[in-house]
């Protein structure tokens, strides 16, 4: 029985040290991001912007005088891990909303804890089925998987290049892609020649590009995050296609032309305008907040943001915004969320409503090209 | 189905399954001077092309010096993970290795985390990245040195085995250790050069694979684990049927993504092998041997 | 037998009133999973301590009884506790029919085998996307019910998941006190010896397989019922490793062991959590010592080095 009183001592200690931690009069808000695993490259630019927009909010006087704190924990991209720590913010640090956390299966895995305990959460992931239908207490920032499938569809419409090929990784951000890809194809009269997968960790794609090379298709669409498709692009220059190659805006930061060299030269895809900020017309409505969250991360960070940090600087904004209108307890920041209008943040322009908690239109996205190892907009 | 498909993919499937071949050597050697599958195998694969990476990207060391240190400081690190975490074990029991090993590579990987970072980086090829054109097949420069440096580690070690002193005491120690510790050889040392050696080897895969792949901080978990397949495969050999068994997998997985379904090709790969252990429970190239009681 | 039974009264009474001492903290939530991962590690010692066969696979079986359940609930309207027992006499049947080949392989052979079925059975979960949602996962998975009580909050779960551990615990002791018991031990110690003495080994060691299995789909159902969320990521190679190292941890052979295995290997990361992005260093550092200094598991390392503090404790006061 010795062994089971440490055991019990541990639980016990591990209590008494995690409800110490409150101080007074603070707004208390949870993020879930996952800033190690295979989903850092999200997690890690989200947790940065998080607690970089908390700083400033602080700075210039807090919500109502009061200030804010907020609570981060890593889920390392793990469901289980993240419906833990979910249930933590709620439990222990009482906090009133969530933002993150930053995979869909995560936010999948967690919607059942929020809508449960009622407090609202604010995802920083792309799948359509986070808020469709639509959970009282769901919401999200990151554009839809479905609105860049649009987008590339009417881009290939409109250049009359209607037989495609698509590649998808194997994974929770692939998988969705490729559901809204071959579920859209048909509305926009486009027709899929190959649908092929990889792994999330292969090192290798020439055998399906080979079968691709083999079928007649005027397109490859690509559906995956760093490093794959940057491996696919080099694969597709090794084996001579001359297809011109789409990607997802999973791969929209500098990374990826990094990792995918001279290979990423003339690939398109649909990318949040953080990317191409200062290419915007003065008119654009985004193009305050967008500068000013670049200069702001290259401050704080010395490096540059990319359109994944956005996510969570919008999802804090809006919290923000919410607790400003309405106040700080959870049902009321989650019916002002529901009733932001016109929020012009990062990836887009949120208009959220009673049938709509992703806020977002395809005008979220532009089509980009990469010319000389940067971004420019296609007309 | 064309025969410049198939020629692809079977030009693809051997050049990802030498790597394979590569890593499960490195396993295979430690496996028969030790009796311990080492889970952290893939780990110094990582080392290498992490180690390469930094020597050349923050310390400016030009490719060809690069090479050499990087190599270096995974054997030691090798070295030090045999001194420190292996021989001081009380009950060397194989189950108890086994989870010393996983331990070290998670040790392994948190460190490579913390000090480089998450991302993902780029390593330039070998020598240029012009595709190379065989009968309709595309293959790059660095395939060739691949195939080629494989060849030669091959051939360094088949003659390590069979014509040097110490290799000889290791094959002694694989085929049994208390009677190599009788006829007077130092077994403590056989260990600690299976670790040096298949560390080295490990460093060298991540090295050439690198251009290739990219590396990460958990680039090695994959390759770790196709490496030891292909050494079971090859009947825990360091020699010729692990690297068999490494192409075998390689072409097994590119032609099973090619012809069938992309999805399942590590499947139909599992699937096979499988059916392989089935028919023939004492491995693909092991005989079968009377059971000793 | 009276002290075992004594024991295990005692190990019941604890887990029961552990609750009282949370009042509903997210740890509750944590030790929902201590309990599921005490299911697994045990089922997981059954086949390794008590029969000498390593299985790389064993995540697999967790899975499978995960999606049964889900899928069968979720999709097509089952009552959950028929699902539950449905899930895990399919995947019993399965793995005693694979279990004839499969246990034919020795040693390492056996480990690539039993890690390669697993990563097929993974594989499945992301490619049928039609059944199982894919990579993206199966959410909408009824909680379980008895009558008018719904099993939806932790502090319910709780006692949910611990009265199928407890009982798992009271079958695997009698299993290992039973004839069954001694004749695996035998196999474990000298598989002819075993044959030699009249103990069917093959045969025994695919029955301890196949009911290994069924009480890690338990364990999946169990997982799904509570999680309402499953994706075929929780049942990959990793937790399969995680699974065979709570069992080492813990002390091979030893129920109790598997138990404290479970429990340190799901609350350290809680512990460690406060380390920042050092604690997968601590993790890894940990594993080793534990394994340095306490070759014989926790059930024997920590009495072991009770009594060491007690002798150094003597001493000083000799002294």
């Amino acid at each position: 029985m010795k062994k089971i009183q440490i055991v019990c001592s541990f639980i016990m200690l591990s209590l008494v040290c995690s409800t110490i931690s409150f101080a007074a009069d603070t707004i208390k808000i949870g993020a879930l991001f996952s800033v190690t695993g295979p989903a850092s490259f999200l997690g890690g630019p989200e947790r940065n912007t998080a607690q970089m927009v908390v700083d400033e909010i602080n700075k210039a006087g807090g919500v109502k005088g009061r200030k804010l704190e907020l609570i981060v924990y890593d889920t390392a991209g793990d469901a289980t891990k993240a419906v833990q720590l979910a249930t933590k913010l709620i439990k222990n640090d009482k906090v009133v909303a969530i933002v993150g956390p930053s995979t869909s299966g995560e936010s999948m895995a967690v919607i059942p804890v929020a809508e449960k305990e009622h407090i609202p959460l604010v995802s920083c992931a792309a799948s359509i089925k986070i808020t469709e239908p639509v959970k009282k207490w769901v919401f999200k920032t990151a554009q839809n998987d479905a609105l860049a499938v649009a987008k590339i569809y009417e881009h290939l419409q409109k250049i009359k290049q209607t037989n495609v090929a698509i590649l998808t990784v194997s994974d929770g951000f692939g998988s969705s892609g490729r559901e809204q890809l071959k579920a859209q194809a048909e509305k926009h009269g486009i027709k899929i020649l190959s649908d092929d997968t990889y792994g999330p960790k292969d090192t290798d794609m020439t055998a399906q590009l080979t079968k691709i090379r083999g079928s007649q298709a005027q397109a490859v669409i690509v559906w995956g995050t760093n490093p794959g498709p940057a491996i696919i692009a080099k694969n597709a220059r090794q084996l001579g296609i001359k297809t011109p190659l789409y990607m997802s805006h999973g791969v929209s930061s500098k990374k990826f032309i990094e990792l995918a060299g001279d290979a990423s030269e003339g690939l398109r895809l649909p990318s949040g305008r953080a990317l191409v900020a200062d290419m915007l017309p003065k008119s654009d409505p985004q193009k305050k907040s967008l500068l000013s969250f670049l200069k702001d991360y290259q401050n704080h960070f010395k490096a540059e943001a990319d359109t994944f940090g956005g996510h969570a600087w919008d999802a804090v904004m809006l919290v923000k915004n919410a607790i400003e209108k309405g106040g700080d307890s959870p049902a009321a920041i989650r019916d002002q969320l529901e009733k932001t209008r016109n929020f012009s943040g990062i990836s887009g322009i949120f208009n959220f409503s009673e049938s709509d908690h992703a806020g977002l239109t395809k005008d979220a996205f532009v089509m980009i090209e990469i010319k000389n190892k940067d971004w420019m907009i296609v007309k | 189905m064309q025969f410049d498909q198939v020629l692809q993919y079977a030009l693809s499937g051997l050049s990802t399954g030498a790597i394979y071949a590569l890593i499960g050597i490195g396993f295979s050697i430690i496996y028969n001077a030790t009796g311990i599958i080492n889970f952290a195998q893939g780990e110094f694969v990582m080392l290498g092309g992490m180690l390469t990476l930094f020597f050349l990207e923050l310390l400016k060391v030009p490719i060809w010096g690069a090479i050499p240190c990087a190599i270096a400081v995974s054997t030691v690190a090798g070295l030090l993970f045999e001194r420190l975490a292996i021989r001081p074990l009380r009950q060397p029991t194989p189950i108890n290795l086994v989870i010393i090993t996983i331990g070290g590579s998670i040790l392994i990987r948190g460190l490579a985390m913390l000090l480089w970072g998450k991302d993902t980086h780029a390593l330039p090829p070998f020598s240029g990245d012009e595709p190379i054109a065989i009968g309709g097949a595309t293959i790059l420069p660095q395939h060739l040195w691949i195939l080629g440096i494989t060849i030669v580690i091959i051939a360094i070690n088949k003659f390590y085995f069979y014509h040097t002193i110490s290799g000889k005491a290791m094959r002694a120690c694989a085929y049994n250790r208390r009677a190599a510790g009788l006829v007077g050889i130092d077994v403590r040392r056989m260990v600690l050069f299976s670790f040096i050696i298949s560390s080295a080897m490990g460093a060298v895969a991540g090295i050439i694979v690198a251009p290739l792949t990219m590396v990460a901080y958990d680039m090695g978990v994959m390759l770790g684990l196709k490496g030891f397949c292909a050494a079971i495969i090859g009947g825990m050999s360091s020699g010729i049927a692990t690297v068999v068994g490494g192409l075998l997998l390689g072409v097994l997985e590119s032609l099973g993504a090619g012809l069938i379904s992309s999805g399942y090709k590590d499947a139909i790969a599992f699937i096979i092998l499988l059916l392989l252990l089935f028919l023939r429970p004492q491995g693909l190239f092991g005989k079968p041997e009377s059971e000793r009681v | 037998m009276k002290k075992e039974l004594l024991k295990f009264a005692a190990f019941a009474l604890l887990v029961m009133l552990m609750p009282l001492a949370f009042k509903g903290g997210y740890l509750m939530n944590v030790l929902v999973f201590v309990g599921i991962n005490t299911m697994l590690s045990i089922a997981l010692n059954l086949l390794l301590g008590y029969a000498g066969q390593i299985s790389l696979g064993h995540a697999g079986f967790f899975g499978l009884g995960a999606y049964l359940s889900g899928i069968l609930t979720a999709s097509y309207g089952w009552n959950a506790w028929l699902a539950m027992p449905l899930a895990a006499v399919t995947v019993g049947i399965l793995a005693y029919l694979i279990g004839f080949p499969i246990l034919k392989l020795k040693g390492h052979y056996l480990a690539m085998a039993t890690l390669g079925l697993g990563i097929i059975i993974y594989i499945v979960f992301n490619e049928t996307v039609d059944l199982t949602g894919g990579p993206s996962g199966l959410s909408g998975i009824p909680n379980l019910a008895i009558g008018g009580l719904r099993f939806d909050s932790d502090v319910k779960n709780y006692y949910l998941v611990w009265g199928f551990t407890l009982a798992t615990v009271l079958f695997a002791l009698n299993l290992a006190n039973s004839r069954v018991g001694r004749a695996l031990r035998a196999v474990h110690d000298s598989e002819v010896a075993a044959r030699v003495v009249g103990v069917n080994s093959r045969l025994l060691k695919v029955q301890i397989f196949a009911v290994s299995a069924i009480f890690s789909s338990l364990a999946g159902s169990l997982y799904a019922h509570t999680m309402t969320f499953i994706s075929p990521a929780s049942f990959g190679f990793n937790f399969s490793v995680e699974l065979l190292t709570m069992v080492v941890i813990g002390g091979l052979g030893s129920i109790y062991g598997s138990f404290l295995g479970a429990a340190l290997l799901t609350l350290l990361p809680e512990f460690l959590r406060a380390a920042h992005d050092y604690d997968i260093i601590i993790y890894g550092a940990l594993l080793m010592v534990m394994v340095m200094f306490m070759p014989g598991g926790l059930v024997r390392g920590v009495p072991e080095l009770y009594r060491k503090l007690i002798k150094l404790k003597g001493g000083a006061d000799h002294a």
